[in-house]
Protein backbone atom coordinates (compact mmCIF):
# COMPACT_ATOMS: atom_id res chain seq x y z
CA UNK A 1 0.00 0.00 0.00
CA UNK A 2 1.45 3.82 -1.39
CA UNK A 3 1.15 6.62 1.34
CA UNK A 4 -1.96 8.27 0.73
CA UNK A 5 0.11 11.84 1.46
CA UNK A 6 2.38 11.52 -0.98
CA UNK A 7 1.76 8.59 -3.51
CA UNK A 8 5.45 7.77 -3.66
CA UNK A 9 6.84 5.50 -0.94
CA UNK A 10 4.95 2.58 1.24
CA UNK A 11 2.69 3.01 3.81
CA UNK A 12 3.93 2.24 7.49
CA UNK A 13 1.87 3.80 9.61
CA UNK A 14 -1.48 3.19 10.07
CA UNK A 15 -4.17 5.68 11.50
CA UNK A 16 -7.23 4.95 12.92
CA UNK A 17 -9.49 7.50 14.37
CA UNK A 18 -12.83 8.31 15.59
CA UNK A 19 -14.63 11.42 15.02
CA UNK A 20 -17.71 12.25 15.84
CA UNK A 21 -18.59 8.54 15.67
CA UNK A 22 -17.20 7.90 12.09
CA UNK A 23 -14.19 5.82 11.68
CA UNK A 24 -11.81 7.18 9.56
CA UNK A 25 -8.63 5.08 8.51
CA UNK A 26 -5.14 6.54 7.21
CA UNK A 27 -2.54 4.79 5.73
CA UNK A 28 0.85 7.09 5.92
CA UNK A 29 4.42 6.48 5.23
CA UNK A 30 7.17 7.25 7.80
CA UNK A 31 8.25 10.33 6.67
CA UNK A 32 4.61 12.09 6.14
CA UNK A 33 3.86 10.70 9.73
CA UNK A 34 6.34 12.37 11.34
CA UNK A 35 5.91 15.62 9.15
CA UNK A 36 1.85 14.84 9.93
CA UNK A 37 2.88 14.72 13.82
CA UNK A 38 2.31 11.17 14.13
CA UNK A 39 5.28 9.66 16.28
CA UNK A 40 4.77 7.44 18.87
CA UNK A 41 4.00 9.91 21.95
CA UNK A 42 7.22 7.72 24.00
CA UNK A 43 9.45 7.99 21.14
CA UNK A 44 11.85 9.98 22.91
CA UNK A 45 12.14 7.20 25.59
CA UNK A 46 14.00 4.79 23.68
CA UNK A 47 12.14 3.03 21.48
CA UNK A 48 12.74 -0.17 19.15
CA UNK A 49 16.47 0.89 17.96
CA UNK A 50 17.20 0.40 21.83
CA UNK A 51 14.99 -2.19 22.64
CA UNK A 52 16.98 -4.50 19.55
CA UNK A 53 19.91 -3.15 20.99
CA UNK A 54 18.93 -5.00 24.68
CA UNK A 55 18.24 -8.02 22.42
CA UNK A 56 21.56 -8.04 21.04
CA UNK A 57 23.37 -7.62 24.40
CA UNK A 58 24.53 -4.14 23.32
CA UNK A 59 23.85 -3.88 27.20
CA UNK A 60 24.65 -6.26 29.53
CA UNK A 61 21.42 -7.20 32.15
CA UNK A 62 23.12 -6.16 35.05
CA UNK A 63 23.88 -2.53 34.05
CA UNK A 64 20.28 -1.38 33.09
CA UNK A 65 18.91 0.96 35.65
CA UNK A 66 15.95 -0.57 37.32
CA UNK A 67 13.64 0.95 40.17
CA UNK A 68 14.88 0.43 43.61
CA UNK A 69 11.14 0.18 44.43
CA UNK A 70 8.93 -1.72 42.04
CA UNK A 71 11.99 -3.52 39.84
CA UNK A 72 10.73 -1.75 36.34
CA UNK A 73 13.49 -0.44 33.96
CA UNK A 74 13.10 2.52 31.87
CA UNK A 75 12.65 0.39 28.56
CA UNK A 76 9.71 -1.22 30.23
CA UNK A 77 8.00 1.89 31.09
CA UNK A 78 8.95 3.15 27.90
CA UNK A 79 7.60 -0.09 25.62
CA UNK A 80 3.94 -0.14 27.99
CA UNK A 81 3.45 3.91 28.56
CA UNK A 82 2.88 3.14 31.70
CA UNK A 83 4.93 4.03 34.90
CA UNK A 84 5.51 1.19 37.11
CA UNK A 85 5.21 2.96 40.99
CA UNK A 86 5.75 6.71 42.22
CA UNK A 87 9.52 5.84 43.08
CA UNK A 88 9.98 5.87 39.46
CA UNK A 89 8.88 9.58 39.04
CA UNK A 90 12.12 9.96 41.03
CA UNK A 91 14.92 7.36 39.36
CA UNK A 92 14.11 8.56 35.86
CA UNK A 93 13.24 11.84 36.50
CA UNK A 94 15.48 13.33 34.11
CA UNK A 95 14.36 10.58 31.38
CA UNK A 96 10.50 11.81 31.63
CA UNK A 97 10.81 15.30 32.67
CA UNK A 98 10.98 15.64 28.68
CA UNK A 99 7.98 13.73 27.95
CA UNK A 100 5.70 15.29 30.52
CA UNK A 101 6.82 18.48 29.24
CA UNK A 102 5.55 17.17 25.43
CA UNK A 103 2.12 16.43 26.99
CA UNK A 104 1.46 19.17 29.89
CA UNK A 105 3.47 21.93 28.35
CA UNK A 106 6.41 22.96 30.27
CA UNK A 107 4.38 23.77 33.67
CA UNK A 108 4.86 22.22 37.68
CA UNK A 109 2.09 21.35 39.59
CA UNK A 110 -0.15 24.26 40.67
CA UNK A 111 -3.15 22.89 42.60
CA UNK A 112 -4.25 20.82 45.59
CA UNK A 113 -1.49 18.60 47.74
CA UNK A 114 -2.40 15.93 50.45
CA UNK A 115 -3.44 17.63 53.55
CA UNK A 116 -4.61 20.57 52.67
CA UNK A 117 -8.42 20.83 51.15
CA UNK A 118 -10.50 23.34 50.01
CA UNK A 119 -10.88 24.11 46.24
CA UNK A 120 -11.39 27.81 45.90
CA UNK A 121 -12.63 29.74 42.83
CA UNK A 122 -11.91 33.51 43.64
CA UNK A 123 -13.51 34.98 40.51
CA UNK A 124 -16.04 32.22 38.76
CA UNK A 125 -16.91 34.74 36.12
CA UNK A 126 -13.70 35.40 34.90
CA UNK A 127 -13.14 33.98 31.19
CA UNK A 128 -10.27 31.47 30.19
CA UNK A 129 -7.83 32.08 33.22
CA UNK A 130 -4.18 32.01 32.13
CA UNK A 131 -1.53 31.05 34.51
CA UNK A 132 1.03 32.74 35.65
CA UNK A 133 4.11 32.22 34.69
CA UNK A 134 7.35 32.08 36.95
CA UNK A 135 10.82 33.84 36.42
CA UNK A 136 12.22 30.72 35.98
CA UNK A 137 9.55 29.31 33.22
CA UNK A 138 10.12 33.21 31.83
CA UNK A 139 13.87 32.74 31.41
CA UNK A 140 13.42 28.94 30.08
CA UNK A 141 11.05 30.34 27.29
CA UNK A 142 13.21 32.99 26.37
CA UNK A 143 15.81 30.79 26.05
CA UNK A 144 14.03 28.49 23.87
CA UNK A 145 13.53 31.59 21.72
CA UNK A 146 16.81 32.20 21.79
CA UNK A 147 18.06 28.76 19.94
CA UNK A 148 15.64 29.21 17.67
CA UNK A 149 16.50 32.40 16.40
CA UNK A 150 20.24 31.38 16.60
CA UNK A 151 21.31 34.05 19.21
CA UNK A 152 23.67 32.04 20.82
CA UNK A 153 25.38 34.78 22.96
CA UNK A 154 21.64 35.65 24.51
CA UNK A 155 21.02 31.65 24.62
CA UNK A 156 24.23 31.33 26.94
CA UNK A 157 23.81 33.98 29.11
CA UNK A 158 20.16 32.92 30.24
CA UNK A 159 21.26 29.61 30.53
CA UNK A 160 23.93 30.37 32.82
CA UNK A 161 20.79 31.92 34.61
CA UNK A 162 18.61 29.06 34.83
CA UNK A 163 21.41 26.77 36.31
CA UNK A 164 21.91 29.28 38.53
CA UNK A 165 18.40 29.71 39.70
CA UNK A 166 17.95 26.16 39.50
CA UNK A 167 20.58 25.23 41.68
CA UNK A 168 19.69 28.14 44.15
CA UNK A 169 16.19 26.04 44.42
CA UNK B 1 -37.86 11.83 43.22
CA UNK B 2 -35.39 11.08 45.82
CA UNK B 3 -35.61 7.21 44.64
CA UNK B 4 -34.25 8.67 40.79
CA UNK B 5 -30.81 7.67 40.40
CA UNK B 6 -28.24 11.02 39.52
CA UNK B 7 -29.22 10.44 35.34
CA UNK B 8 -32.79 10.31 35.83
CA UNK B 9 -32.71 13.97 37.13
CA UNK B 10 -33.13 17.33 35.20
CA UNK B 11 -30.23 20.05 36.37
CA UNK B 12 -28.96 23.77 35.98
CA UNK B 13 -29.01 24.40 31.97
CA UNK B 14 -30.95 20.81 31.88
CA UNK B 15 -31.81 21.57 28.42
CA UNK B 16 -28.49 20.94 26.79
CA UNK B 17 -26.52 19.87 29.89
CA UNK B 18 -27.49 16.21 30.43
CA UNK B 19 -24.51 15.87 33.72
CA UNK B 20 -21.55 16.92 35.07
CA UNK B 21 -18.70 14.16 35.85
CA UNK B 22 -15.86 15.21 38.13
CA UNK B 23 -12.77 12.35 38.51
CA UNK B 24 -9.98 12.77 40.71
CA UNK B 25 -6.80 10.26 40.36
CA UNK B 26 -5.06 8.95 43.34
CA UNK B 27 -2.45 6.50 44.41
CA UNK B 28 -0.98 4.89 47.43
CA UNK B 29 2.89 5.77 47.71
CA UNK B 30 4.07 2.28 48.78
CA UNK B 31 2.71 0.31 46.26
CA UNK B 32 3.30 -0.36 42.77
CA UNK B 33 1.16 0.97 40.58
CA UNK B 34 -1.76 -1.31 39.30
CA UNK B 35 -0.40 -2.53 36.03
CA UNK B 36 3.00 -3.62 37.90
CA UNK B 37 0.60 -4.81 41.43
CA UNK B 38 0.31 -8.29 42.41
CA UNK B 39 -3.10 -9.61 42.63
CA UNK B 40 -2.61 -9.75 46.67
CA UNK B 41 -1.47 -6.67 46.63
CA UNK B 42 -4.41 -5.26 44.66
CA UNK B 43 -6.63 -7.17 47.51
CA UNK B 44 -4.47 -5.05 50.35
CA UNK B 45 -5.18 -1.68 48.26
CA UNK B 46 -8.80 -2.58 48.35
CA UNK B 47 -9.20 -3.35 51.83
CA UNK B 48 -6.97 -0.05 52.99
CA UNK B 49 -8.86 2.01 50.46
CA UNK B 50 -11.99 0.06 51.92
CA UNK B 51 -11.42 0.67 55.61
CA UNK B 52 -10.26 4.59 55.21
CA UNK B 53 -13.65 4.92 54.07
CA UNK B 54 -15.49 3.26 55.88
CA UNK B 55 -13.72 3.62 59.14
CA UNK B 56 -13.60 7.36 58.74
CA UNK B 57 -16.80 8.25 60.75
CA UNK B 58 -17.57 10.38 58.32
CA UNK B 59 -21.52 11.17 57.38
CA UNK B 60 -20.67 10.89 53.46
CA UNK B 61 -19.12 7.03 54.74
CA UNK B 62 -22.23 5.47 55.51
CA UNK B 63 -23.61 6.15 51.91
CA UNK B 64 -21.14 3.55 50.36
CA UNK B 65 -21.40 -0.10 49.25
CA UNK B 66 -18.75 -1.77 48.40
CA UNK B 67 -18.45 -4.57 45.26
CA UNK B 68 -15.54 -6.47 44.56
CA UNK B 69 -15.87 -6.18 40.51
CA UNK B 70 -14.55 -9.98 39.99
CA UNK B 71 -18.17 -10.99 41.54
CA UNK B 72 -20.11 -9.58 38.88
CA UNK B 73 -21.64 -10.48 35.83
CA UNK B 74 -20.37 -9.78 32.59
CA UNK B 75 -23.68 -7.88 31.58
CA UNK B 76 -24.04 -6.33 35.38
CA UNK B 77 -20.70 -5.20 34.67
CA UNK B 78 -21.36 -3.91 31.24
CA UNK B 79 -24.38 -2.14 32.80
CA UNK B 80 -22.52 -0.37 35.20
CA UNK B 81 -20.61 1.37 32.34
CA UNK B 82 -23.73 2.33 30.18
CA UNK B 83 -24.66 4.18 33.87
CA UNK B 84 -21.41 5.77 33.44
CA UNK B 85 -20.43 4.33 37.27
CA UNK B 86 -17.13 2.95 35.96
CA UNK B 87 -14.85 3.45 32.58
CA UNK B 88 -14.42 0.85 29.78
CA UNK B 89 -10.92 0.41 31.35
CA UNK B 90 -12.05 -0.73 34.02
CA UNK B 91 -13.95 -3.42 33.01
CA UNK B 92 -11.25 -5.55 31.30
CA UNK B 93 -9.97 -8.32 33.47
CA UNK B 94 -11.67 -7.81 36.88
CA UNK B 95 -9.78 -9.64 38.92
CA UNK B 96 -8.28 -7.41 42.09
CA UNK B 97 -10.74 -4.42 41.05
CA UNK B 98 -13.62 -3.61 43.12
CA UNK B 99 -15.65 -0.15 43.56
CA UNK B 100 -17.06 1.43 46.27
CA UNK B 101 -20.79 3.42 44.97
CA UNK B 102 -23.06 5.56 46.76
CA UNK B 103 -26.89 4.05 46.77
CA UNK B 104 -28.04 6.90 44.28
CA UNK B 105 -24.80 5.93 41.89
CA UNK B 106 -23.63 9.58 42.16
CA UNK B 107 -20.58 8.76 44.16
CA UNK B 108 -18.29 6.19 43.41
CA UNK B 109 -14.51 5.41 44.08
CA UNK B 110 -13.17 2.56 41.51
CA UNK B 111 -9.89 0.80 43.08
CA UNK B 112 -7.27 -0.37 40.59
CA UNK B 113 -8.55 0.71 37.53
CA UNK B 114 -5.63 2.40 35.87
CA UNK B 115 -4.86 3.76 39.18
CA UNK B 116 -5.08 2.60 42.83
CA UNK B 117 -8.20 4.87 43.41
CA UNK B 118 -10.25 7.07 41.14
CA UNK B 119 -12.69 9.12 42.29
CA UNK B 120 -15.76 10.05 40.78
CA UNK B 121 -18.54 11.95 41.18
CA UNK B 122 -21.50 12.44 39.13
CA UNK B 123 -24.51 15.09 39.06
CA UNK B 124 -27.28 16.38 36.77
CA UNK B 125 -27.29 19.46 34.86
CA UNK B 126 -24.04 21.85 34.96
CA UNK B 127 -22.65 21.46 38.71
CA UNK B 128 -18.64 21.53 38.36
CA UNK B 129 -17.90 23.49 41.17
CA UNK B 130 -20.21 21.42 43.61
CA UNK B 131 -18.71 18.48 42.11
CA UNK B 132 -15.40 19.29 42.58
CA UNK B 133 -16.22 20.24 46.21
CA UNK B 134 -17.37 16.77 46.94
CA UNK B 135 -14.45 15.01 44.95
CA UNK B 136 -12.64 16.86 46.93
CA UNK B 137 -14.08 16.38 50.33
CA UNK B 138 -13.71 12.65 49.55
CA UNK B 139 -9.81 13.33 48.79
CA UNK B 140 -9.14 14.93 52.02
CA UNK B 141 -11.00 12.02 53.97
CA UNK B 142 -9.18 9.68 52.13
CA UNK B 143 -5.77 11.13 52.65
CA UNK B 144 -6.35 11.41 56.48
CA UNK B 145 -5.37 7.76 56.37
CA UNK B 146 -3.92 6.88 53.14
CA UNK B 147 -0.41 8.05 52.18
CA UNK B 148 -1.24 9.54 48.46
CA UNK B 149 2.08 9.43 46.02
CA UNK B 150 2.94 13.10 45.30
CA UNK B 151 5.74 14.95 44.18
CA UNK B 152 5.94 18.73 44.83
CA UNK B 153 6.82 19.75 40.68
CA UNK B 154 4.51 16.62 39.31
CA UNK B 155 1.76 16.72 41.82
CA UNK B 156 -0.60 13.49 42.49
CA UNK B 157 1.95 10.53 40.97
CA UNK B 158 -0.10 8.57 38.67
CA UNK B 159 0.69 5.22 36.19
CA UNK B 160 0.32 7.21 33.37
CA UNK B 161 1.79 10.76 33.07
CA UNK B 162 -1.30 12.55 31.29
CA UNK B 163 -2.92 12.68 34.71
CA UNK B 164 -0.29 13.89 36.34
CA UNK B 165 -1.01 17.38 38.56
CA UNK B 166 -4.22 17.79 40.35
CA UNK B 167 -5.29 13.94 38.90
CA UNK B 168 -8.53 15.92 37.97
CA UNK B 169 -11.02 15.18 34.96
CA UNK B 170 -13.79 17.43 34.87
CA UNK B 171 -16.27 16.79 31.83
CA UNK B 172 -19.83 17.52 30.74
CA UNK B 173 -22.35 15.39 28.78
CA UNK B 174 -23.68 18.04 26.85
CA UNK B 175 -26.64 17.37 24.41
CA UNK B 176 -26.09 18.85 21.25
CA UNK B 177 -28.10 17.80 18.20
CA UNK B 178 -28.70 21.30 16.51
CA UNK B 179 -24.69 21.65 16.56
CA UNK B 180 -24.18 18.24 15.65
CA UNK B 181 -26.50 18.53 12.49
CA UNK B 182 -25.03 22.05 11.29
CA UNK B 183 -21.47 19.77 10.74
CA UNK B 184 -19.70 22.18 12.98
CA UNK B 185 -18.70 19.53 15.42
CA UNK B 186 -15.61 18.40 13.65
CA UNK B 187 -14.06 22.19 13.85
CA UNK B 188 -15.69 23.06 17.38
CA UNK B 189 -13.13 19.75 18.59
CA UNK B 190 -10.57 20.86 16.46
CA UNK B 191 -10.71 24.41 18.05
CA UNK B 192 -11.15 22.93 21.77
CA UNK B 193 -7.78 21.20 21.21
CA UNK B 194 -6.14 24.16 21.46
CA UNK B 195 -7.45 25.33 24.78
CA UNK B 196 -6.43 22.20 26.47
CA UNK B 197 -9.74 20.69 26.49
CA UNK B 198 -11.35 17.31 24.22
CA UNK B 199 -14.55 16.73 23.27
CA UNK B 200 -15.54 13.40 22.21
CA UNK B 201 -18.47 10.51 22.38
CA UNK B 202 -20.68 9.96 25.16
CA UNK B 203 -18.50 7.21 27.03
CA UNK B 204 -15.39 8.55 26.70
CA UNK B 205 -12.10 7.88 24.82
CA UNK B 206 -12.65 6.17 21.55
CA UNK B 207 -16.17 5.83 21.76
CA UNK B 208 -19.15 7.55 19.30
CA UNK B 209 -21.33 9.78 20.11
CA UNK B 210 -24.50 8.36 21.17
CA UNK B 211 -27.72 10.37 20.61
CA UNK B 212 -26.14 13.21 20.11
CA UNK B 213 -24.25 13.29 23.34
CA UNK B 214 -21.12 14.63 23.95
CA UNK B 215 -18.59 14.93 26.32
CA UNK B 216 -16.58 17.99 27.39
CA UNK B 217 -13.36 17.86 29.34
CA UNK B 218 -10.43 19.49 30.27
CA UNK B 219 -6.85 17.42 29.12
CA UNK B 220 -4.69 19.42 30.83
CA UNK B 221 -3.75 18.34 34.37
CA UNK B 222 -0.18 19.93 35.31
CA UNK B 223 0.17 23.41 35.98
CA UNK B 224 -3.38 24.29 36.41
CA UNK B 225 -5.15 24.12 39.65
CA UNK B 226 -8.44 22.40 40.21
CA UNK B 227 -10.27 25.81 40.12
CA UNK B 228 -8.51 27.38 36.99
CA UNK B 229 -9.51 23.88 34.88
CA UNK B 230 -13.11 23.83 35.90
CA UNK B 231 -13.37 27.88 35.34
CA UNK B 232 -12.06 27.28 31.83
CA UNK B 233 -14.05 24.48 31.55
CA UNK B 234 -17.31 26.38 32.22
CA UNK B 235 -16.47 29.35 30.02
CA UNK B 236 -16.32 26.87 27.21
CA UNK B 237 -19.33 25.11 27.94
CA UNK B 238 -21.46 27.74 28.58
CA UNK B 239 -20.47 29.51 25.07
CA UNK B 240 -20.88 26.00 23.25
CA UNK B 241 -24.47 26.19 25.32
CA UNK B 242 -25.48 29.20 24.05
CA UNK B 243 -24.61 28.49 20.45
CA UNK B 244 -26.91 25.41 20.91
CA UNK B 245 -29.70 26.98 21.77
CA UNK B 246 -29.24 29.59 19.24
CA UNK B 247 -29.47 27.05 16.88
CA UNK B 248 -32.12 25.28 18.39
CA UNK B 249 -34.27 28.39 18.20
CA UNK B 250 -33.82 28.54 14.33
CA UNK B 251 -34.17 25.04 13.62
CA UNK B 252 -37.26 24.43 15.35
CA UNK B 253 -39.28 27.25 13.02
CA UNK B 254 -39.15 24.81 10.34
CA UNK B 255 -41.89 22.76 9.75
CA UNK B 256 -39.23 19.88 8.90
CA UNK B 257 -37.80 19.88 12.07
CA UNK B 258 -41.38 20.22 14.48
CA UNK B 259 -42.82 17.40 11.95
CA UNK B 260 -39.64 15.36 13.18
CA UNK B 261 -40.23 15.69 16.81
CA UNK B 262 -43.32 14.98 16.92
CA UNK B 263 -42.85 11.74 14.49
CA UNK B 264 -40.03 10.83 16.77
CA UNK B 265 -42.96 11.45 19.52
CA UNK B 266 -45.22 9.22 17.83
CA UNK B 267 -42.66 6.25 17.21
CA UNK B 268 -41.71 6.80 20.74
CA UNK B 269 -45.39 5.90 21.99
CA UNK B 270 -46.32 3.82 19.52
CA UNK B 271 -43.18 1.33 18.45
CA UNK B 272 -43.08 -2.45 19.06
CA UNK B 273 -39.62 -3.22 17.97
CA UNK B 274 -36.99 -0.44 18.67
CA UNK B 275 -33.35 -1.29 18.20
CA UNK B 276 -30.98 0.37 20.24
CA UNK B 277 -29.54 3.05 17.89
CA UNK B 278 -33.20 4.21 16.75
CA UNK B 279 -34.15 4.70 20.50
CA UNK B 280 -30.68 6.59 20.89
CA UNK B 281 -31.95 8.87 17.72
CA UNK B 282 -35.46 9.37 18.97
CA UNK B 283 -34.78 10.41 22.21
CA UNK B 284 -32.55 12.85 21.39
CA UNK B 285 -35.08 14.41 18.96
CA UNK B 286 -37.91 14.39 21.76
CA UNK B 287 -35.67 15.44 24.44
CA UNK B 288 -34.82 18.32 22.25
CA UNK B 289 -38.79 18.55 21.83
CA UNK B 290 -39.40 18.91 25.31
CA UNK B 291 -36.24 21.08 25.91
CA UNK B 292 -38.07 23.63 23.11
CA UNK B 293 -41.61 22.97 24.49
CA UNK B 294 -42.68 21.24 20.59
CA UNK B 295 -43.78 18.32 23.40
CA UNK B 296 -44.44 18.25 26.71
CA UNK B 297 -45.21 15.71 29.49
CA UNK B 298 -41.93 14.67 30.57
CA UNK B 299 -38.13 15.83 31.92
CA UNK B 300 -35.52 16.20 29.83
CA UNK B 301 -33.88 14.16 32.68
CA UNK B 302 -36.67 11.12 32.30
CA UNK B 303 -35.29 10.84 28.55
CA UNK B 304 -32.12 10.74 28.44
CA UNK B 305 -32.45 8.76 31.92
CA UNK B 306 -34.35 6.66 29.44
CA UNK B 307 -31.44 7.03 27.27
CA UNK B 308 -29.18 5.00 29.80
CA UNK B 309 -31.78 2.15 30.77
CA UNK B 310 -32.58 1.26 27.11
CA UNK B 311 -28.11 0.49 26.61
CA UNK B 312 -27.48 -3.13 25.66
CA UNK B 313 -26.77 -4.32 29.00
CA UNK B 314 -28.74 -2.47 31.07
CA UNK B 315 -31.62 -3.50 29.38
CA UNK B 316 -30.69 -6.98 29.40
CA UNK B 317 -29.64 -7.04 33.47
CA UNK B 318 -33.31 -5.60 34.23
CA UNK B 319 -34.25 -8.78 33.31
CA UNK B 320 -33.59 -12.99 34.87
CA UNK B 321 -33.70 -14.01 31.04
CA UNK B 322 -31.57 -14.31 28.13
CA UNK B 323 -33.03 -12.22 25.31
CA UNK B 324 -32.04 -12.73 21.94
CA UNK B 325 -31.93 -9.78 19.87
CA UNK B 326 -35.65 -9.38 18.58
CA UNK B 327 -37.11 -9.70 22.18
CA UNK B 328 -34.03 -7.44 23.21
CA UNK B 329 -35.81 -5.07 20.51
CA UNK B 330 -39.48 -6.02 21.83
CA UNK B 331 -38.32 -5.28 25.54
CA UNK B 332 -36.74 -2.28 24.76
CA UNK B 333 -39.82 -1.02 22.77
CA UNK B 334 -41.57 -1.93 25.50
CA UNK B 335 -40.27 0.02 28.07
CA UNK B 336 -40.06 3.34 25.76
CA UNK B 337 -43.91 3.05 25.15
CA UNK B 338 -44.55 2.94 29.07
CA UNK B 339 -42.27 5.87 30.18
CA UNK B 340 -43.39 8.07 27.12
CA UNK B 341 -47.04 7.46 27.65
CA UNK B 342 -47.44 11.06 28.89
CA UNK B 343 -45.67 12.49 26.18
CA UNK B 344 -47.23 15.03 24.17
CA UNK B 345 -47.36 17.94 21.55
CA UNK B 346 -46.62 20.97 23.45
Amino acid sequence: MLCQACGLRTATTHIKSMVNGQLSETHLCTECAKKQGYNHMLSDWGGFSSLLGGLLGETPSQEIKRCPNCGASFKEISKSGQIGCAQCYKTFRNQLLPVIQRIHGAAFHKGKAPGNSALRINNPNRQLATVKESPLDEKKRLLKRAIETQNFEEAAILRDQIKEMEENG
Amino acid sequence: MDNLKWYEKTGPSGDVACSTRVRLARNLGNFPFPSRASLEQKEQIAQQVKEALINSNSVISQEFQFLPMDGLTDQAAASMLERRLVSPAFLSNRQGKAILASLDESLSIMINEEDHIRIQVLREGIALKEAAETADRIDTLLGETLNFAFDKDFGYLTQCPTNLGTGMRASLMLHLPCLNESGAMPRIAANLAKLGLTLRGAFGEGSRAVGDMFQLSNQITLGLSEGQAIENLSAIANQLIEEERKLRHEFLESLAWQDKITRAAGTLKSARLLSSSEADQLLSLARLGVCQGTLQGMEPGELSGLGVRVQPATLASSTEQNLNQEQRDQLRAKLVRESCAALREG
